[in-house]
């Protein structure tokens, strides 16, 4: 039974079919990678299963519920933690408050206090500014905050829409490691990436999306070797 | 001593201006409107006020905690059935809903309670304070409005700042979608501040009422302009900012009444407000702020 099951997804904006029928599923504990060029619909995807979208039909199942139909603010209870694209951050809510705001749906105190711990030893350039306001992070630390806000929900999944974006390399490989790390310690990963080279490094399978269908589905470790793709994707 | 009851007059009527700003601002911050029914919810909360303790017979203090109810349901039914459904739509046309409900309401309140004023008793009472060998008279209902405005505002500036629904509050204003993520149901939070927008606004109408006791169905919406304007004054979106600006417009209007004409306080209200708005347009204590694109 797999974690997270989609089948025959389709949403629209306005007239604009923008996911085509896709089918895909992603079992506990993977990095599954969703790769494309831009327009493909690896975000519009992301943002169906965390209910920021509807679909117009298709089901999403998520541990054994479908989740299609949920309001958006009980599909993180499920364990469905989304950190969207550019961030999205409070800016004018400090470090702090914007990961008590990522645990609103938990009540325990001691258990929020013990995520909290453990986003403070995962990121500790967040412990270091803690009290000061989102918006004068640098971008690096924006990713590790929305990424540490995003864990304080304890999530059983982790949705990641382009992690790497407007970082420098080096950042982009520490954040990488992160997600690794994450994954090691059981949360299973979604990945949506334009940096499609380095999210095939760390995925176990992969998806490929072109204007709003998958077109292709293999083992990581296979795309990286598929002519088609090194050239479309890969810039090889 | 006639100056220092001036400004103490003009700083009772602008707490009654910064109460009703609150409204205005905190639902501007939180659902990107302007509610313009705000103003007719004071008078809607006076009226309850004055049948509760005329017909019913109530002790004042009942009939302000009625009449807070009343007005706080009344708050979230309007959000509901009029507001709700445009929250995808454009805001012009959120706009003219709104102004459409305060006609409604007006028109309720003219159906319900005719058209001749009624004569409201003020909830605190004839009391008051004489200083300097009576040279200086504070009517009750000033001090009890000055100190209402100093405990709503710090009541709210600690709910805001402190608690875990403040915070939601305002992790909606900035961002509606990316709060939905966190699990806050934006819904719910939007509800939330009509309904105490709209509790506020019962108190307003009530020490308004206790202290200028003609009530009729228009009673609101004049100060509700006032304190819309007061809420731009001070920066609309900022709760500090609607405190200020209300106290502010209640000093110039008082002010401008005694020393140069009653006649002309308002026009002079409203020329303050241009320049204000000419030299710093997002207000006193408002921030710039850059649309996204």
């Amino acid at each position: 039974m797999s974690m997270l099951t989609v089948e025959n997804l389709n949403v629209y904006y306005g007239v604009i079919h923008a996911l085509k029928n896709i089918s895909f599923h992603v079992e506990e504990k993977e990095i599954v990678a969703l790769i494309g060029a831009n327009g493909a619909g690896k975000t519009t995807t992301l943002q169906t299963v965390s209910g920021m979208l509807r679909a117009k039909s298709g089901s999403i199942r998520f541990a054994d519920r479908e989740i299609s139909r949920m309001p958006e603010h009980l599909i993180v209870k499920q364990g469905i933690s989304h950190v969207p694209e550019g961030r999205r951050m409070f800016a004018n809510l400090t470090v702090l408050e914007n990961l008590k705001m990522g645990a609103f749906t938990r009540k325990d105190k001691k258990e929020i206090d013990d995520s909290l711990s453990m986003v403070y030893e995962r990121f500790p350039r967040l412990k270091e500014r803690t009290r000061q306001l989102a918006g004068t992070l640098s971008g690096g630390e924006q990713q590790m905050l929305a990424m540490g806000r995003a864990l304080m929900s304890n999530p059983r999944i982790l949705l990641l829409d382009e992690p790497s974006m407007g970082l420098s390399p080096l950042l982009v490989s520490e954040i990488f490691d992160i997600i690794q790390a994450i994954n090691k310690q059981g949360v299973t990963i979604l990945l949506v990436e334009q940096n499609a080279k380095k999210a095939l490094s760390i995925a176990n399978r992969a998806y490929v999306l072109e204007t709003g269908s998958i077109v292709k589905e293999d083992s990581a470790q296979a795309l990286l070797n598929d002519d088609a793709i090194k050239k479309a994707y890969l810039g090889e | 001593m006639t100056f220092l009851s001036h400004l103490i007059n003009g700083v009772s009527l602008g707490s009654v201006y910064a109460i009703i700003a609150l409204g205005y601002t905190m639902v501007y911050g939180i659902a990107k409107m302007l509610n313009f029914a705000h103003g007719d919810v004071i008078m809607v909360g006076a009226y309850i006020s004055f049948c509760t303790t005329s017909y019913l017979g109530l002790s004042p203090f009942v009939s302000v905690l009625f009449s807070i109810f009343v007005c706080t349901v009344l708050g979230i039914v309007i959000e509901r059935l009029a507001y709700k459904p445009l929250r995808q739509a454009p805001s012009l046309a959120v706009l003219i809903t709104a102004i459409g409900v305060s006609y409604f309401l007006q028109n309720a309140a003219l159906l319900i309670w005719g058209s001749s004023p009624k004569t409201f008793t003020s909830v605190v009472g004839n009391w008051s304070v004489r200083l300097f060998d009576g040279q200086l008279v504070i009517s009750g209902v000033a001090i009890v409005t000055i100190l209402a405005c100093i405990i709503i505002m710090l009541c709210l500036t600690l709910f805001i700042n402190r608690t875990k629904m403040g915070t939601a509050m305002r992790a909606v204003s900035e961002d509606k979608a990316a709060a939905g993520l966190m699990g806050i149901n934006v819904n719910t939070t939007i509800s939330m501040t009509f309904a105490i927008g709209s509790g506020l606004a019962a108190i307003a109408g009530i020490l308004m009422c206790s202290a200028y006791p003609t009530l009729m169905p228009t009673t609101g919406s004049m100060p509700g302009i006032k304190a819309f304007t007061a809420a731009v004054f001070g920066g609309i979106g900022s709760i500090p900012g609607a405190m200020l600006g209300g106290i502010l417009l209640g000093l110039i209007e008082i002010f401008s009444k005694a020393y140069i004409s009653t006649q002309l306080s308002d026009a002079i209200v409203f020329a303050v407000l241009i320049v204000v708005l000419i030299v710093k347009p997002d207000g006193l204590l408002g921030k710039h702020v850059s649309e996204k694109v």
